[in-house]
């Protein structure tokens, strides 16, 4: 048992009292171990005496959210933070919009709460998990310094879940957090929750996918539940969302300087043929867009769906930014979406309260598209050709209305044998995975970057881009 | 509103597996594998979509279908795996939206017929060695549940994401009402207090708290399920295969039965079905069996296998059987059902006294188990039954089990034409009601001295006779019949429906319960109510909402 305020602060940063709440210390403490041996097994393992230059949350002060110095992996100080609110939380919509938030889990949405915080806290080990050998193929030290900081950060992400189940689910809670430790990405006994979180991810083209695609739908989920009207859970996500950025750029960084290195490539080769370079094609690209983009609409939810219903009903889950919205109750409106009825697509209007998932996914699209058109003038300026696309939210999918039909990328209904010939120009082949490790070479020399990736504009927190992000030989 | 649908589409009940949607069987020697895959767009009506092996009537008459043809067309089947033929689901259970949008009388009658499914999948376990064992290689919800529950054993693959679950309560506001809550605490012996926060969890219970609260027999991880579940089924197979005689076993074919529709009338070869909507009233008259029939039964058993399907005993029930769903689904106007059984009387005592001769055999052990069925559907059926004994009548052994089964038994006492009925060995224990007594004990349930009187004597009586033995409930001369029947028809033609319902299920059951009974008449009575309670089916009732954006509003008020 840590002996004092300071000593505990120290090793787990906190804005919860953790220091006057013996028994929830007591739990947290012995899940501290089991913690720390996933991370021993399933982290990025071989990196772990290697000093990092680590963001580390401390308080969630202005100054304080954002720590930076070298520190190993396990030393890393996992804290527990709660956004501070100025005024009285309420709850934000549904039938109880304006009423006064759940400082405690009402007994009635215990267990939908329970599921929500579960799932959510799933994919955040999960990601670790799927990500633990990127360390050694890794471009730059930049890169890998990027990756660890991820993975830390899914670490803690972790940590203020398992603070929610121990904190307000007693024993049901406690061994959902052990579960938690249990699950294993990819493994076919025991499974992380959700498909995305399953996928292999073995190289770093699918690593910027995933943290573009896959790490920003977490960040629309966490922005729906940070409007949840059970006040720890809002605040705390709203904590994580400042976090989740860092994932986002990362991701969506990382594809960008692909994109720069590959028109660069394109031009100096006599053919244009950026793979005659050594650099990743764009078709590949692409397709890695439409493989990512898709599983990750997946994780959204049906398209009519009454738990997305139920959520917002109860005020458990809101939109994207729903306190800016005029109105929070959505009834008696419709929502206007296209289903598959008797082999065409037809409009059809649903309960605007069962369509939730739809509409943040409507969100999360505009937010690729933007990402997209970022992209594409990077193109534009490095003078080449080509340009990227979002495939159809209707093609490629595993779950909700689309799922047992097939579309191309531009979302029109296309026969099975259609999709037999031609889905390998539009997804992932497992010949593309043998061309990526081909290239993907580590780069360990500080300023030193992979052929196939342009290096980023500035580096982390003022440092130089050659400033020395991981110390790999101390 | 609730008008009979008497002339929308009628509800077939006969199926066979060229015609199967929803199911898919595979047969390994002793092995049968009985995969759940249910067609989306397969629904007996318009309206919902079956997604994630959620079912309907049409596909519950499909699993009767299989249940029966397992007995009777591969009795060398010793175990049946039940699973889903889906990646991602067990099954889902009752289609929700199915339920929400149909009449009461259907919600009824759909939950009537897949609980007598579910009795016919134990009662395959019990007098036939056939054994179910469920397969749960997924989510397994509600009636998806319920459905493993009539299994002997269950077994769920183990995830951490495939639960048991019996969300009705908590999600819907209605009940488990397909044997669940019955079969939690009174088969497996969950609990009841832990039935209780099992019934009040929507999301269910997984792994091995599953086990340990007894609401599954194993857990197996998903790479070692198959193959768990095929070493269970093998070991089992071998045990029962023990226990069986070894005779070669060759099941025969169940053809259809084809009857002849015209208006208001079903012919089938043995059985006639006839009604008139107006009068609300309907005719049900089977022909006993000829010399014919009891000759080759006297030829043995392997006469009988012959037979197959064209044997009388099989051939009559199962139209019986068929005509009385056709009542109850497709013509709830009728209120009395006038019901005959014709023939020579000696040659009904013949036939059962040779057909009980021949019992030892598998087959013709399934055809009494089969008539037995037939004859518990007409028990739980919400119809008066007037059984009519007049001129050409034999209410004999298996056939006098109708007027037993009847509300009423009217019998003719005329020395011009004389009745004869009669008991025969089936009517001492072959032939049990659905709470396990015979319908004679049942009958004679206050006159213990009038039961060990009759002993279990096979003998032909006069209706004089019959009637002081107390079988008869009302007996009349010929000049009294037309007018007496006549005016008892109409006096029941006008008393309120609902409250016949009522009655006659109460008074037809004399004696203990046990757990079938329990669940047609405690767990079907309390859905039954809570299915009309505005809290369920009102504007806005949980059922009525569920998947509708709307939450629902409880009236708190305790009944
Ligand atoms: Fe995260
Ligand atoms: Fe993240």
């Amino acid at each position: 048992m840590l002996s004092n305020n300071v000593d505990l602060n120290a090793k787990i940063p906190n804005n919860v009292g953790l220091a006057d709440d013996p028994k929830l210390l007591r739990a947290l403490e012995k899940w501290l171990p089991s913690y720390l041996e996933w991370w021993h097994d399933m982290g990025p393992t071989d990196f772990e005496d290697k000093p990092v230059y680590l963001r580390t949350a401390v308080s969630v002060e202005n100054d304080g959210w954002a720590h930076y110095e070298h520190v190993r992996m396990p030393d890393y100080r996992w804290g527990i933070f709660l956004n501070p609110r100025e005024q009285a939380s309420t709850i934000r919509c549904g039938d109880d919009a304006g009423k006064p938030a759940w400082s405690e889990v009402p007994g009635e949405h215990r267990n939908a709460l329970r599921r929500i915080i579960v799932t959510q806290a799933d994919t955040e080990p999960a990601s670790v998990e799927q990500q633990r050998l990127l360390g050694h193929i890794a471009p730059s030290l930049y890169d890998m310094r990027n990756l660890f900081q991820v993975n830390v950060e899914e670490g803690r992400h972790l940590w203020a879940m398992v603070y929610l189940l121990h904190k307000y689910f007693g024993r049901d809670g406690r061994d959902e957090a052990d579960a938690l430790l249990e699950r294993r990405s990819g493994d076919p006994d025991k499974p992380r929750i959700l498909g995305a979180f399953n996928q292999p991810c073995d190289h770093w083209l699918s690593f910027f996918a995933f943290t573009m695609f896959t790490d920003r739908d977490g960040k629309y989920q966490l922005a729906a539940l940070s409007q949840s009207g059970f006040d720890p859970l809002a605040r705390s996500t709203e904590f994580m969302l400042t976090e989740e950025a860092h994932h986002l750029f990362v991701g969506e960084t990382g594809l960008d300087r692909i994109i720069k290195r590959s028109a660069e490539l394109q031009r100096l080769d006599p053919n244009g043929d950026v793979r005659n370079q050594g650099g990743i094609d764009f078709d590949l690209i692409q397709r890695t867009i439409n493989y990512w983009f898709t599983y990750s609409l997946d994780l959204f939810g049906g398209e009519i769906s009454s738990n997305a219903a139920d959520f917002f009903a109860t005020g458990l889950k809101g939109r994207y930014r729903e306190d800016r919205l005029p109105e929070h109750r959505a009834l008696d409106q419709s929502y206007r979406l296209p289903v598959v009825d008797g082999g065409r697509l037809v409009e059809r209007d649903v309960p605007l309260r069962n369509a939730m998932n739809e509409v943040l996914r409507d969100s999360y699209i505009t937010d690729c598209e933007r990402a997209l058109r970022k992209w594409n003038r990077t193109l534009e300026e490095a003078g080449s050709p080509t340009r990227l696309s979002l495939p159809s939210r209707r093609f490629h999918r595993h779950q909700g209305i689309y799922a047992d039909h097939r579309f191309n990328p531009e979302g029109e209904l296309v026969s099975q044998s259609a999709w037999d010939r031609d889905h390998g120009r539009w997804l992932l082949r497992p010949e593309d995975n043998d061309y990526l490790l081909s290239i993907m070479k580590p780069v360990y020399e500080p300023g030193k970057f992979a052929n196939w990736i342009a290096p980023p504009n500035k580096g982390i927190e003022g440092q130089p881009v050659e400033f020395e992000y991981v110390k790999l030989h101390d | 509103m609730e008008s009979p649908p008497t002339h929308a589409t009628p509800v077939d009940f006969e199926t066979d597996p060229s015609r199967y949607r929803h199911w898919r069987v595979s047969y390994d020697g002793p092995i049968a594998t009985l995969a759940m895959a249910v067609d989306p767009e397969g629904g007996l009506r318009s309206g919902y979509e079956l997604k994630l092996n959620s079912y309907d009537l049409g596909v519950d008459i499909e699993l009767a279908d299989v249940v029966r043809r397992m007995r009777f067309e591969h009795p060398e089947v010793r175990v049946v795996v039940l699973t889903s033929g889906l990646d991602n689901v067990f099954c889902a259970g009752a289609n929700i939206h199915m339920l929400a949008a149909s009449t009461h009388a259907w919600k009824v009658n759909f939950c009537k017929f897949t609980n007598e499914t579910r009795c016919e999948i134990e009662d395959a376990e019990a007098y036939s060695g056939q054994v179910y064992i469920a397969a749960v290689n997924g989510p397994c919800a509600g009636g998806g549940y319920e459905l493993a529950l009539a299994c002997r054993e269950i077994y769920l693959q183990d995830d951490g994401s495939s639960a048991v679950s019996l969300p009705e309560v908590p999600l819907l506001g209605v009940l488990p009402g397909t044997g669940g809550l019955t079969r939690l605490v009174d088969k497996r012996k969950v609990r009841r207090d832990r039935a209780d926060i099992f019934s009040t969890t929507a999301e269910g219970i997984r792994g091995k708290k599953a086990v340990e609260w007894r609401l599954v027999d194993g857990v197996y991880p998903r790479s070692r399920f198959r193959e768990a579940i095929a070493g269970r089924s093998a070991a089992l197979a071998a045990e029962l295969a023990r226990a069986l005689p070894a005779a070669e076993r060759r099941g025969i074919h169940l053809g259809p039965l084809l009857p002849e529709l015209s208006a208001g009338r079903r012919r089938y070869r043995h059985v006639e079905l006839s009604w008139d909507d107006n009068a609300r009233l309907a005719r049900l008259t089977i022909h006993g069996p000829t010399a014919e029939d009891v000759a080759l039964l006297g030829r043995g058993a392997e006469a009988a296998h012959a037979a197959g399907d064209q044997l009388w005993a099989l051939r009559a029930f199962r139209e019986l059987d068929d005509a009385i769903l056709h009542l109850r689904v497709n013509l709830p106007g009728v209120g009395v059902v006038l019901v005959r059984a014709v023939g020579d009387a000696a040659q009904a005592l013949a036939h059962d006294h040779a057909l009980t001769e021949l019992r030892g055999d598998w087959f013709i052990n399934e055809v009494i188990r089969h008539m037995a069925r037939a004859l518990r559907r007409v028990d739980l059926s919400s119809r008066t039954f007037f059984a009519l004994g007049d001129a050409g009548t034999a209410f004999v052994g298996a056939l006098f089990e109708l007027a037993l089964a009847a509300d009423r038994f009217y019998a003719l006492d005329d020395e011009d034409a004389p009745v004869q009925v009669g008991l025969s060995p089936l009517n001492f224990g072959a032939l049990p009601m659905t709470h396990g007594v015979t319908r004679l004990r049942a009958h004679l349930h206050g006159e213990p001295e009038q039961l060990s009187r009759l002993g279990e004597a096979a003998q032909l009586l006069s209706v004089g006779d019959a009637d002081e033995a107390g079988l008869v409930t009302v007996r009349l001369d010929g000049i009294d019949w037309d007018d007496d029947t006549r005016v008892a028809i109409e006096e029941r033609l006008s008393l309120s429906p609902d409250a016949l319902s009522g009655m006659e299920a109460n008074l037809r059951f004399p004696g203990a319960e046990n757990e079938d009974s329990k669940i047609f008449a405690r767990l079907s009575a309390w859905q039954n109510w809570i299915f009309i309670r505005p809290n369920a089916t009102g504007a806005h009732g949980a059922l009525t909402l569920y998947g509708k954006p709307e939450r629902p509003h409880f009236d708190w008020n305790r009944v």
